[in-house]
């Protein structure tokens, strides 16, 4: 099966911490030459087992080796040294410093009393960056900071691939194309392929099922720690490799998993259809225009959006679309005014507020530092005394209503899942009852089940009167969800459409025309 | 104003600015002096002594505020570093074994800062405002809480308003010598890495605990010849000394350019915008303005250069 010799195998690696078992036996092996993408709900080990690779965890049993020789590495640096890299999911250049300098960071060529060697330096950078992106398409001098998403990644790679030699071998790619848009993503997995045939083992770590359809040779699942099945993802049935990752609980979200997922593109067509049916019972007001919430009129950001009108009612979901770049953040926090409007206007009759969720869970969604009652409990709102132990029941509640997986309320946030950190963001939002929710890639980095579970409460917030705009990179999702769909190009909202008028196909072609 | 406007849409570099304001209040006070006396060369070389210990201090602090951090500790150190010295030359040590000492004891108080801040991970804030009440109880309990008289052993001409005094020179040699660190190193690209992204930086295998504490204490050395400079004005060791130096020398480096964030900075800066804080003090005395003129004015600067600072940063952004 695979295409070239084996580089990389684990045997029976076993790993847990404290009481709680994260891996339990795993075997794998991966070939030179191929992208062999590793899959699995948060928890599944996924993390673990990397940094097992990377050598920042320690495997308690079991063994690693590379290229047929025992591999242990004492840490990330020796891990480089054998050559094997990886580019994590956060973005993690300096801002500050250029293309060059972060390439060769902790490299640096140097000659006596650690003098730079500038010209050598850039040499490094250039091959480094004629590997992923080709020559010239990013400026060596250009600070990382002013980058795009799309080439930070990019320098990213590079910079791993500099780090670890000549001798690269196994370069892992932890969620690449997260923050990424289809054509960016693309670009991105062509220059991964032209690596893995230059004789890289590849191992990519992703949620996005697609992707790995699209773009992997051999997929590996794991589940509970251990390995639940693996192959060649072009030939095993999305609905297999989804069954291996949830196993039993699939039968309860299969339908969610479907439509998140949109692999199976049948399956999406009757979800919208059951969902928008509920929508207009719940709503008992059929024929009669719900009462409006929220009017864009001109809408004109410092940059982006140039131009955004749309209307909102109770009870329903309004999606837009976008590349990477198309101003859809910006667009949500012109609306609310946390960047200044240049020009249009934004005429809100929602008494209780508009609400944002967003897409950057750690940076400004939440306290990650703070307990789970702390959370939801933030507000402007609310009496001048608070009482902790008040706080602290409202916090089971919301944690009992909305399921989040935890060990109680007083559970740091930055210690949950991205799917139950979502949750608690979610909940602060409900808590805070606002008529309308602006709602940034809410399923990013969280795995498919949360997924679903994250658009079903969408739903039922609708269906319960709210007003929704949802913003998401992932069209299956917005297809699935919404009841009209708009599309932002260059920072322009194109009319707001039935969900029904749209499928994928026609929303891509639109947002990237 | 549009000739304003096109020099933002250059990448200027990060020292343009604090040297336009330094110009521009130079020549601010050169008109108002009366018979234009601030332009003679005796005033000129007046300020620059006085800025030598202000501008070495700046040195260590720009190398700190990039890494992201800061020292409170700064006037203590100065203070310990003249009662050092004075103690020893008056126990009768040679001048050469007094300075090493004064100027080693500073270097140990900065490494220790530093492993406070780069190994055990404390807030460099709480770390250096502790060092700053111990070293000033330290220096006022070695000198029996006076001042120390000795003989200065040639040390008080080392720095004086002239040409021909080699603390300015040294001060200008360390200003190069630290700015060619910076710029030109592995450690420089380091300090600046730390700065702007640590979790990155230690990725690539940077030990960023490491850089802090070379960070630190080369600051705190740096400090300690600053100290020897105080000494040379002083001619006595005093625990009493330099109090509130640290502020100045905080707001020279964040005039110059340099964002309490970190991740930028530039030793030119800082440079500039110490002679700038010294212009405007020796000015100010010169017109035989009270005080509190001085202390408004300084502050304002520090608001404008803040402000101008944000302004060019949302433009080039957008």
């Amino acid at each position: 099966m695979s295409q070239g010799a084996r580089v990389l195998a684990f045997e029976g690696i076993e790993k847990s911490f404290g009481p709680a078992v994260v891996l339990r036996g795993v075997e794998l092996e991966f070939g030179a030459g191929e992208v062999h993408a590793v899959l699995g709900e948060n928890g599944a080990g996924k993390s673990t087992l990397m940094r097992i690779l990377l050598g920042v965890e320690h495997a308690e049993r079991g063994t690693m080796t590379l290229g047929g020789k025992p591999y242990a590495p004492r840490g990330p640096a020796d891990a480089r040294r054998a050559g094997v890299v990886m580019v994590p999911q956060e973005r993690t250049l300096c801002p500050h410093l250029d293309v060059v300098e972060n390439i060769v960071l902790g490299i640096e060529p140097a000659g006596a009393l650690g003098v730079l060697r500038a010209s050598e330096a850039r040499a490094v950078a250039e091959r480094a960056l004629a590997l992923v992106a080709g020559p010239g398409r990013i400026p060596l001098d250009a600070r990382a900071g002013a980058l795009s998403v799309a080439d930070q990644q990019l320098v990213e790679i590079a910079r791993a691939l500099a780090q670890g030699g000549t001798s690269a071998r196994v370069l892992v790619l932890d969620e690449p194309t997260a923050s990424l848009g289809k054509s960016d993503a693309d670009r991105l997995f062509e220059r991964v392929k032209a690596l893995a045939d230059s004789g890289l083992a590849i191992l990519l770590v992703t949620h996005f099922l697609a992707d790995v359809r699209a773009h992997a040779a051999r997929y590996t699942v794991l589940r509970d720690g251990k390995v639940q099945g693996s192959g060649d993802p072009r030939e095993v049935a999305p609905e297999v490799i989804v069954h291996e990752m949830l196993g039993r609980e699939l039968e309860s979200v299969r339908g969610e998993a479907d439509a998140a997922k949109g692999a199976a593109g049948k399956g999406e067509g009757g979800t919208g259809e059951g969902r928008t049916g509920e929508g207009r019972t719940g709503e008992g007001t059929a024929g009669i225009e719900a009462e409006l919430l929220l009017e864009v009129r001109a809408l004109r950001g410092v940059k982006k959006p140039r131009e955004a009108t749309f209307e909102l009612r109770r009870g329903e979901i309004l999606g837009i679309a976008g590349l990477v770049g198309s101003g859809r953040t910006e667009l949500l926090r012109t609306i609310l005014g946390l960047d200044p409007a240049k020009s249009g206007d934004v005429v809100a009759r929602a008494p209780r507020g508009i609400g944002l969720l967003s897409e950057d869970r750690g940076g400004e969604g939440l306290m990650l530092g703070r307990t789970i009652a702390d959370n939801i409990a933030l507000s402007p709102r609310g009496p001048f005394l608070v009482s902790p132990r008040a706080t602290h029941a409202d916090g089971a509640r919301w944690i009992a209503e909305l399921k989040v997986r935890t060990s109680g309320p007083d559970q740091r946030v930055g210690d949950l899942s991205g799917g139950n950190q979502q949750k608690v963001q979610i909940a602060r939002m409900v808590r805070e009852d606002f008529d309308v929710l602006l709602v940034d890639e809410p399923t990013r980095g969280i795995d498919v089940a949360s997924k679903a579970q994250v658009l079903e409460l969408l739903r039922e917030l609708a269906r319960k009167g709210k007003g929704i705009v949802l913003v998401s990179s992932q069209l299956d999702e917005l297809v699935a969800t919404c009841d009209r769909i708009a599309v932002l190009r260059h920072g322009e909202l194109g009319p707001a459409l039935p969900a029904t008028e749209w499928d994928e196909q026609k929303l891509l072609l639109e947002a990237a025309s | 104003m549009s000739a304003l406007a096109s020099l933002r849409a250059m990448r200027r570099p990060a020292w343009l600015g604090p040297f336009v304001a330094l110009l521009v209040v130079y020549v601010i006070f050169a008109i108002i002096t009366p018979e234009h006396s601030f332009l003679r060369s005796q005033i000129f070389l007046t300020m620059a002594r006085q800025s030598v210990v202000l501008g070495i201090c700046a040195l260590g602090m720009t190398l700190i505020i990039v890494t992201g951090g800061i020292d409170l500790s700064t006037g203590s150190l100065v203070a310990l570093t003249t009662v050092v010295l004075a103690k020893m030359l008056k126990d009768g040590s040679s001048p050469v074994v007094a300075v090493a000492c004064a100027v080693g004891v500073a270097t140990a108080v900065g490494a220790f800062v530093g492993v406070c801040v780069g190994r055990f991970r404390l807030m460099p804030f709480v770390v250096t405002l502790g060092t700053m009440a111990v070293l000033r109880g330290s220096a006022i309990g070695l000198a029996s809480e006076q001042k120390i008289d000795c003989d200065p052993h040639g040390l008080d001409h080392v720095l004086e308003a002239s040409l021909s005094s080699p603390g300015i020179w040294i001060a200008l040699g360390l200003a190069t010598v630290v700015s060619l660190v910076l710029g030109y190193t592995r450690f420089g690209r380091h300090v600046f890495a730390v700065g702007s992204n640590e979790a990155a930086a230690r990725l690539c295998g940077i030990d960023s605990g490491r850089v802090k504490i070379l960070v630190y204490a080369l600051s705190s050395l740096l400090v300690g010849i600053a100290g020897i400079m105080e000494f040379s004005t002083l001619t006595v060791g005093d625990p009493t000394d330099s109090v509130g130096l640290e502020l100045d020398v905080i707001a020279a480096v964040v005039i110059g350019g340099a964002p309490l964030a970190g991740g930028e900075g530039s030793i030119l800066g800082s440079v500039f915008g110490a002679l700038l804080i010294i212009v405007i003090r020796t000015g100010a005395v010169h017109m035989g303005m009270p005080s509190w003129v001085q202390y408004i004015v300084t502050g304002v600067i520090i608001f404008v250069a803040v402000a101008v600072d944000s302004a060019r940063r949302r433009r080039t952004r957008s």
